[in-house]
């Protein structure tokens, strides 16, 4: 077979006329936003990262100077905690798996030359920039960043002069309800392409799984958005206007922000669990050779679990002063929202039965986020449980369950990604080595952190409070070495990071030119070059089969690509 | 077996210092036996074995297995079924458990005020003359005093943000809402002296808002009491 036919200036003799900043800044080419977003996000991934370092040192060391920070106030570690947190989930998980990954996969996967409408992809785009500027200028204004937690509970948000941040507080939610806008719009353009432009032939059971979960996980996003939206401009009304929306001592109500908040929040989860579920079905059905155990039962467990998660929203609130009989009704939601989950993970399971599995890189992360993600599901019971929830509410038991799930979706599920489409986005393989490295340096570093934690979290250990020693039960010599190897473990996590930086660079540069289908794997994207042109095929494809006929009897090989007439 | 569920992983917990603490843990030591020590373990044992069992071998290849067939989902339909029965018994108990420690109000003993503010808790106490809101109340400032044995109603209230009211050893917790006052119970079981923290964040002194549950004998309560007439507020008391 013919593998080396990529030149890299292939695109600019396509486009001799564009410049280097239209054609990387003003693209609407799909797979051109889907760089931008990723790239953004991964650099925002970083600061995330490093604010991780600074306040995991405060944590197990209160008092020292953080080398590269210095002494972290109790400000400074509000700020540090609340930005983490909000640009993970807002800055990195969202941009990187729905946008950058939905950008990318959706057209080449369904068969579409760009999506439908490349202008909105771009604007959304340049909005979600427009964001993440706010966001990073929020730092720099007085009094610094917003430090009152990502979920912004008023009337601490509210009011300056409880938050000590004019600006930090304003400037936030206006950063996030742009965030909103910008995948409000590309979500318009995932689901339309994904109706519309689908190849001739494939039918709905014929998409791949990563495709429907991205197009589920952007309903999701639509339907739930529009009351966090609505209560951000309140809350900036309340904040700048001086409205009482929130105000209780004008008639306001502080509960309602945190139902508008969770109304989305929970839905949120969801939104970036499925496209992390949906790369892990693509690479291990790939890398196993099998097809995906029950296509329809995933994408049923899909659906239901999407519908389910608008129902179970108050299972955050159930000490914040609800009515207590509401805590029962979401008791039972949230044990029932186990079913599909537990569902779907059986079917991964299940997947790898009676396959013949190659463990490189991709699939080492695929089978680590369900490993991981397994422990993030089972501690969510404990929390779910309203009894347990009680006293579980607000600890490290809380923090160390929804890192759990939310370092298998955002890392896990991204460098599972990224390892396994590399060769098609760049035309370039990766180093398996160094990526196995990189790996279990993660890996293990991960987990590390986070073991510890769920047992300081059933000491006692609350979330959010800058130095334990003032607490003489939390100031306990075990409690002190668990919070001390949960920091070296994150140190010895990021240690291993700079390897897979080295590792995309020196592959970009020298790396083993990519055949079109270096997986032998089934769906459309790898019958496109590598890396594909803008229009990304020269005649678009037709599909025959469904995305999963591996090891099909009868057949000399052990794929059957999508495209290929029987 | 109750007890011994309840009590099982009593080395990870604080003390149980509270009537409901250890129901609390029962609940907690169901969902660990029930969903880690069985179907965590027991999944992760399939998940793995199946990782080994399948590595890729020279001249073996795949099979094809749609998993539509009803004999092949049986394999993830039966397992979901008997998920759908232990769901049943955790609702069960965590639902029995958040009855008793929240929805329901057992006849009170006494009553305390609690206010939260930034960044400080204060506490009026019932005087001598057991009744809140009269002129021999005693008001603390990060000393909580109780008899043990007493049922006591907490009135939970903010003066600006909002704050939780968390007293580990009694496995309570309760958010304060500026504008409300929340009504609760709790019926301390031994004496002691242990941490209250605040479990919401409420601004750049959220971490410096320690207080302290003093836990007291009757004779102990008695004597703070009369001790604190003379003297307000007084730092720590004798609490052994």
């Amino acid at each position: 077979m013919a593998t080396q036919h990529v030149e890299p200036a292939h695109e600019h003799h396509a486009h001799p006329q564009e410049s280097w900043f239209r054609h990387y800044m003003l693209s609407t080419d799909h797979k051109i936003i889907c760089f931008q977003y990723m790239f953004t996000g991964m650099a925002l991934a970083v600061v995330a990262g490093f604010f991780s370092y600074v306040f995991r040192m405060q944590m197990a060391f209160p008092g020292m100077h953080v080398p590269g920070w210095g002494l972290v106030t109790p400000n400074e570690y509000n700020m540090l905690i609340t930005n983490h947190g909000a640009i993970m989930i807002f800055w990195v998980a969202m941009p990187v798996l729905i946008a950058a990954f939905g950008n990318y996969l959706i057209p080449l996967m369904i068969g579409a030359d760009d999506m439908v409408f490349p202008k909105v992809n771009r604007l959304s785009y340049q909005i979600f920039l427009l964001s993440a500027i706010v966001l990073i200028a929020s730092f720099f204004t007085q009094g610094g960043g917003f430090g009152g937690a990502w979920t912004i509970y008023p009337p601490l948000s509210a009011k300056p002069e409880y938050n000590l941040t004019p600006w930090g507080s304003s400037l936030f939610l206006v950063a996030v309800a742009l965030e909103f806008i910008a995948f409000l719009l590309g979500g318009i353009n995932f689901i339309t392409t994904a109706m519309n432009s689908r190849a001739p032939g494939m039918s709905y059971h014929h998409i791949p799984i990563v495709v429907w979960m991205i197009v589920i996980a952007s309903m999701l996003f639509m339907a739930s958005v529009g009351p966090l939206i609505a209560g951000a401009i309140m809350l900036v009304f309340d904040q700048t206007l001086h409205t009482a929306f929130f105000d209780p001592n004008r008639g306001g109500d502080p509960i309602l922000w945190q139902h508008l908040f969770w109304f989305f929040g929970h839905p949120e989860v969801y939104v970036v669990l499925l496209p992390a579920l949906g790369i892990t079905a693509e690479i291990i059905t790939t890398m196993s050779r099998k097809k995906l155990f029950a296509y329809k039962t995933v994408l049923n467990t899909a659906i239901g679990t999407g519908v389910l998660s608008f129902t179970v929203w108050a299972h955050h609130q159930f000490v914040a002063g609800i009515d207590p009989r509401m805590a029962n009704i979401f008791t039972v939601m949230t044990l029932i929202i186990s079913i599909p989950i537990a569902e779907m993970m059986f079917v991964y399971i299940a997947t790898l039965y009676g396959g013949s599995i190659t463990l490189n890189t991709p699939m080492l992360w695929a089978l680590s986020f369900i490993f991981t993600f397994l422990i993030g599901g089972v501690t969510g019971i404990f929390l779910g449980a309203s009894g347990a929830d009680i006293y579980l509410h607000d600890t490290y038991f809380v923090l160390a369950h929804f890192h759990y799930t939310f370092f298998p979706i955002a890392i896990i599920g991204t460098f599972a990604g990224v390892s396994f489409w590399f060769p098609k986005m760049s035309g370039k393989m990766m180093n398996d080595t160094l990526g196995k490295i990189h790996f279990w340096g993660t890996f293990l570093g991960f987990n590390g952190i986070f073991i510890p934690l769920f047992i300081t979290g059933m000491l006692g250990d609350h979330r959010r409070i800058f130095d334990h020693n003032f607490f003489p039960e939390l100031a306990t010599p075990t409690l002190k070495g668990l919070r001390e190897f949960a920091t070296l473990s994150l140190l010895f996590m990021l240690a291993f990071q700079p390897i897979w930086f080295y590792n995309v660079i020196t592959s970009l540069l020298w790396g083993k030119p990519a055949p079109k289908n270096p997986w032998n794997s089934n769906t459309l994207e790898w019958t496109a070059d590598s890396p594909p042109p803008h229009g990304n095929w020269p005649t678009l494809p037709i599909v025959y089969r469904g995305p999963y006929e591996y090891s099909t009897p009868n057949r000399s090989e052990d794929y059957w690509p999508q495209n290929v007439p029987s | 077996m109750m007890e011994w569920i309840a009590r099982s992983l009593d080395r990870f917990m604080p003390p149980a210092a509270s009537s409901y603490a250890l129901d609390i843990d029962f609940v907690f030591n169901l969902v660990f036996w029930i969903v880690i020590a069985f179907w965590f373990v027991l999944v992760q044992a399939i998940f793995i074995g199946l990782i080994v069992r399948f590595r890729k071998r020279d001249g073996v290849g795949a099979q094809y297995i749609t998993g539509e067939l009803k004999h092949e989902h049986r394999f993830i339909a039966w397992p979901h079924y008997v998920i759908m029965i232990c769901d049943v018994i955790l609702v069960a108990a965590a639902i029995r458990v958040w009855y008793n420690v929240k929805q329901q109000l057992p006849e009170p003993d006494a009553t305390v005020r609690i206010i939260a503010q930034q960044w400080a808790w204060s506490f009026v106490h019932p005087g001598p003359d057991g009744k809140l809101d009269t002129d021999d109340d005693i008001k603390t400032v990060d000393d909580l005093h109780l008899e043990v044995g007493k049922t006591y109603h907490y009135l939970l209230e903010s003066r600006d943000v909002l704050h939780s009211l968390s007293i580990p050893v009694f496995r309570l917790k309760q958010d304060a809402i500026p504008g409300r006052v929340v009504t609760g119970w709790f019926k301390p079981i031994t004496t002691g002296e242990h941490d209250i923290q605040c479990a919401e964040i409420c601004g750049i002194g959220h971490g410096l808002m320690p207080a302290r549950v003093i836990l007291e004998t009757p004779e102990q309560h008695a004597a703070w009491m009369a001790g604190a007439g003379t003297s307000p507020a007084p730092g720590t008391a004798t609490g052994e």
